[in-house]
């Protein structure tokens, strides 16, 4: 019989919706939670451990106590052996690395962890190459490539793999991104190990492209066409995070956040790098339109590093006052992939998925696949 | 230059030398000709020839063209054409979609030597040149035929020249019937990114469809883009991957259900001439590139031919003058209210055109059919070849045939070795073929290559050019970082990096290299 390990990082993810970039540190866990922030780590390994519970007669479960793996066992129908001893409620990277370790040591065929980069880096120190793992995404930032694109497909990986429907591994990338750095507007993403992950393309996501030369001219096009949008007086244009849209921003003369959401209206910065709650009040009623981009490599318009832009925002501004720009390089990046929805809410995803326009220059335009998950 | 019975590999070098740019060859006060002074009848005529020119456009200063004697430039210039690897000197497979066919030498002494044609001029009476008008009614027919379409114009310079005329005929069309509201055009990445940018420049917003997992341009995507704004879609088939859309006819009808009109775009038409037909896949418009698929030499960027066609209905809206026949006498008809007016001076690149008439008499309707037919043959026999060569792999439609050209990829190479498509390319040169084409950007087809062996080359030029490329991979191999320096036999080393596509490094006159500060 198979062994399946469960790990979830608790707090990953917390910092998203109130507009932190990341949960690395006590004194921004403890910011998040005054911010009103709920985990949502907790929520995403039920989600792909529901997936797993149909199997569940035919693997073993092995996780940690209480929020670190077994609550979540539990709520998704898994009945987990349960190792180790936490202190509830104030765990820390070094119970990951802990937990990790204890799970290969009682002989786990894969390791599937829930959290963000952080997370993926203590499994990394923790167990390097000596079993799968795969990451349930659940973090603020996600650039490392060893997550599955959404919960649910982590789950159906995971089963692919236990059910030896997938024998091959790949090697993929953990990215560390500093995070005081990110907070101020630097992304310094560094390479920090690897994993073995299991191979299914499909599923696991892609590492953050990096942007190319020729690709400047797209860009300015892109920012001009999103300019020129604005001439529709008093509509709130939501921002979202990245270098593509930050130049829409630098062409307006703005000041710009470049990880987190800020809001133009007639052209003038009202407000600058918003939690979800300051979304919901600014739109209250008002004509609003969302700018994001393309996570590089990846293919997430939304979900990843732009959490502040929720379901109940992305709902009340309409999918076609949905403003994607990308330039064409990003978007073959994708190797066919579809661009990916992983808002939290199902029935929001699906609603998103079909075909979209991305706006790719000025004027320019490629319509292209929006899915939220397989099978 | 010879050639290893056993390995096919030459040993060339190419010119060592990187030539001086005539500029710079400059000696003030040398002198090519001097020009005599006008007999005393001519000048009491036009009299001094300067002030018949308004005196704001006459210029101050003298312009600073170099100054060379004329043995000189004969030097200069057949040094530079040692530097050249073009078709006339290599096995020119290497430029897939631009058909690098043999162009007849004998055309020249027809469309550069012969009297009848450099000793008329466009704006003689056209009683004098009914031969040349003759020449386009004719070739009007024989691409009526080819085609299927109603009506051709040979105004345009080049092929994206001919998409913007068709996509200004769109316009032209939509607003006669009150549809000026319609301002997008749709295509596909695997199309010529002419087919973007002519119709961005005539004004159209452009949507671009990638491609499914079977290569085929999205019909998803193209289902929800079109709308009542799509003015019309501009495809081509086969596109640059070589594979042939055999449900196009399903794109078009989709295209026409919401009053948008579809344009072909058959620059590249070596797979289909005489097999396929636009009009039987319901197109409305199209182009041929003369300079591909008719034998008319590229010219480097320099003179070419895109003739548009159209179907009856959209006959109106071509640009003016028509080449007619009453039945006695070719004319001239400037009567077209409804034309979108010129889109050239005069009637266009009459060289090329009668390039592409000799060219087609000596094929005739069977020679066509065969030049499809051996184009594909061809490409198939090389892609065999290609496919064997380790760290070569053919994205989409595997087990399908290909048509005239394969996009293939070194992705599986440079995970292997690090060695790339751009390193094999300079390579290339070492053994004395003009580096190949990779891909219009984005790579969709990561580390690309593209090759097109048209009807032009022989098995025993496929056989080497395969030889050569086999043993570049097999040196990729071996010494990657080999390949990574190479060329060693060439005139220039490698392309300074940056890139060169960089506005601030790129100078088109000798007056910007100097005040760019390139020089």
């Amino acid at each position: 019989m198979k062994k399946l390990g469960v790990i979830v990082n608790p707090i990953a993810g917390l910092g998203g919706r109130v507009g932190l970039k990341g949960t690395d540190g006590d004194e921004i866990v403890r910011m998040a939670r005054q911010l009103g922030a709920e985990p949502e780590a907790p929520v995403r390994a039920t989600e792909a451990l529901r997936v797993i519970s149909k199997i569940k007669d035919r693997i073993e479960v092995l996780t940690y106590p209480d929020e670190m793996g077994e609550d979540a066992c539990r709520e998704a129908g898994l009945n987990p052996k349960v190792i180790g001893a936490i202190r509830s409620g104030t765990t820390t990277s070094e119970d990951t690395v802990k937990a990790a370790r204890e799970l290969v040591a009682e002989g786990v065929d894969l390791l599937l962890f829930a959290g963000g980069d952080g997370t993926a880096a203590n499994i990394y120190d923790a167990i390097r190459h000596k079993v799968p793992a795969l990451g349930i995404p659940a973090g603020v930032k996600i650039h490392s490539a060893v997550y599955a694109v959404t919960p649910r497909s982590a789950g159906h990986v995971a089963v692919m793999f236990l059910e030896g429907g997938l024998t091959k591994n790949r090697v993929a990338e953990v990215m560390d991104i500093d995070e005081d750095a990110f907070r101020d507007g630097f992304i310094t993403a560094k390479l920090h190990g690897t994993l073995r992950v299991p191979e299914e393309s499909r599923y696991v996501q892609g590492a953050k492209a990096g942007g190319i030369q020729s690709e400047k001219e797209a860009l300015q096009g892109i920012a001009a066409s999103v300019i020129a949008a604005m001439a529709e007086m008093d509509h709130y244009f939501i921002i979202g995070s990245g270098t593509t849209t930050r130049l829409i921003m630098v062409n307006l003369g703005l000041e710009n956040t470049l990880l987190g959401v800020d809001v133009v209206q007639n052209k003038r910065l009202v407000a600058k790098d918003v939690t979800e709650k300051q979304l919901l009040d600014l739109t209250d009623g008002k004509d609003a339109k969302i700018v994001v981009t393309v996570i590089g490599g990846q293919g997430h318009i939304f979900g990843r590093g732009n959490q502040q832009i929720s379901p109940r925002i992305i709902r009340r501004v309409g999918r076609e006052n949905i403003i994607i720009v990308a330039s064409k390089e990003k978007l073959a990046a994708l190797r066919g992939k579809p661009l990916l929805v992983d808002t939290g809410d199902e029935a929001l995803n699906e609603a998103l998925s079909g075909y979209l326009r991305v706006t790719t220059g000025y004027r320019d335009f490629v319509m292209y696949k929006v899915g939220y998950e397989y099978l | 230059m010879p050639r290893d019975k056993e390995t096919l590999l030459r040993k060339f070098h190419q010119a060592k030398w990187d030539e001086d740019m005539i500029f710079e060859m400059s000696v003030p006060g040398e002198r090519g000709i001097l020009v005599p002074k006008a007999e005393k009848e001519i000048w009491d005529e036009v009299g001094d020839g300067i002030s018949a020119i308004p005196e704001d456009l006459r210029r101050k200063n003298m312009p600073e063209l170099p100054e060379v004697n004329q043995l000189r430039v004969l030097r200069h210039y057949t040094r530079l054409s040692q530097e050249t690897l073009g078709v006339d000197v290599t096995i020119d497979i290497s430029m897939a979609t631009c058909t690098m066919k043999y162009s007849p030498k004998v055309q020249e002494h027809l469309a550069a030597r012969h009297p009848g044609i450099t000793e008329v001029h466009p704006s003689q009476d056209e009683e004098t040149i009914q031969g040349i008008l003759e020449i386009y009614y004719k070739v009007e027919q024989f691409l009526k035929e080819i085609s299927g379409l109603d009506h051709f114009c040979f105004q345009p310079g080049g092929g994206a020249q001919a998409i913007f005329t068709n996509a200004s005929i769109m316009r032209a069309y939509h607003a006669a019937r009150g549809e000026g509201r319609r301002n997008e055009i749709i295509t596909t990445i695997f199309s010529h990114p002419a087919n973007a940018g002519a119709p961005a420049t005539a004004g159209y917003k452009v949507i671009t469809l990638m491609p499914d997992e079977n290569g085929y341009p999205d019909l998803g995507a193209l289902k929800a883009a079109l709308s009542e704004r799509t003015a019309g879609i501009f495809v081509t088939n086969p596109e640059d991957t070589g594979i042939y859309n055999p449900r196009i006819d399903e794109y078009v009808n989709a295209a026409h259900e919401v009053g948008a009109l579809c344009a072909y775009d058959q620059a590249n038409a070596n797979a289909v001439i005489g097999i396929a037909r636009a009009k039987e896949a319901g197109f409305d418009l199209c182009h041929f590139n003369l300079h591909k698929t008719f034998s008319a030499p590229h010219g480097c960027m320099g003179p070419a031919l895109g003739a548009n066609g159209v179907i009856e209905s959209l006959a109106k809206f071509l640009p003016v003058p028509r080449v007619e026949f009453d039945g006695e006498r070719y004319f001239l008809d400037y009567e077209r209210p409804e034309s979108i007016g010129r889109v050239r001076s005069f009637f266009g690149n009459t060289p090329l055109l009668i390039k592409a008439y000799a060219w087609i008499m000596q094929h005739g309707a069977e020679g066509l059919r065969e030049v499809a037919k051996c184009s594909v043959l061809n490409s198939n026999y090389l892609e065999k070849k290609i496919r064997e060569i380790p760290g070569v792999t053919v994205w989409y439609a595997e087990g399908k045939r290909r048509l005239e050209q394969v996009r293939y990829s070194w992705e599986k190479l440079k995970e292997d070795t690090g060695v790339g498509t751009e390193d094999i390319k300079r390579r290339m040169a070492d053994y004395g073929l003009q580096h190949y084409w990779t891909s219009h950007h984005p790579w969709v087809v990561p580390e690309p290559f593209s090759l097109e062996p048209c009807e032009s080359y022989s098995k025993d030029d496929i056989d080497e050019y395969a030889a050569i490329l086999a043993q570049i991979a097999k040196e990729a191999y071996e010494d990657p970082e080999f390949i990574k320096n190479a060329p060693y036999n060439s005139t220039i080393h490698k392309i300074p990096s940056p890139d060169i596509d960089e506005p601030e490094r790129i100078a088109i006159t000798w007056r910007q290299y100097k005040k760019k500060g390139l020089k």
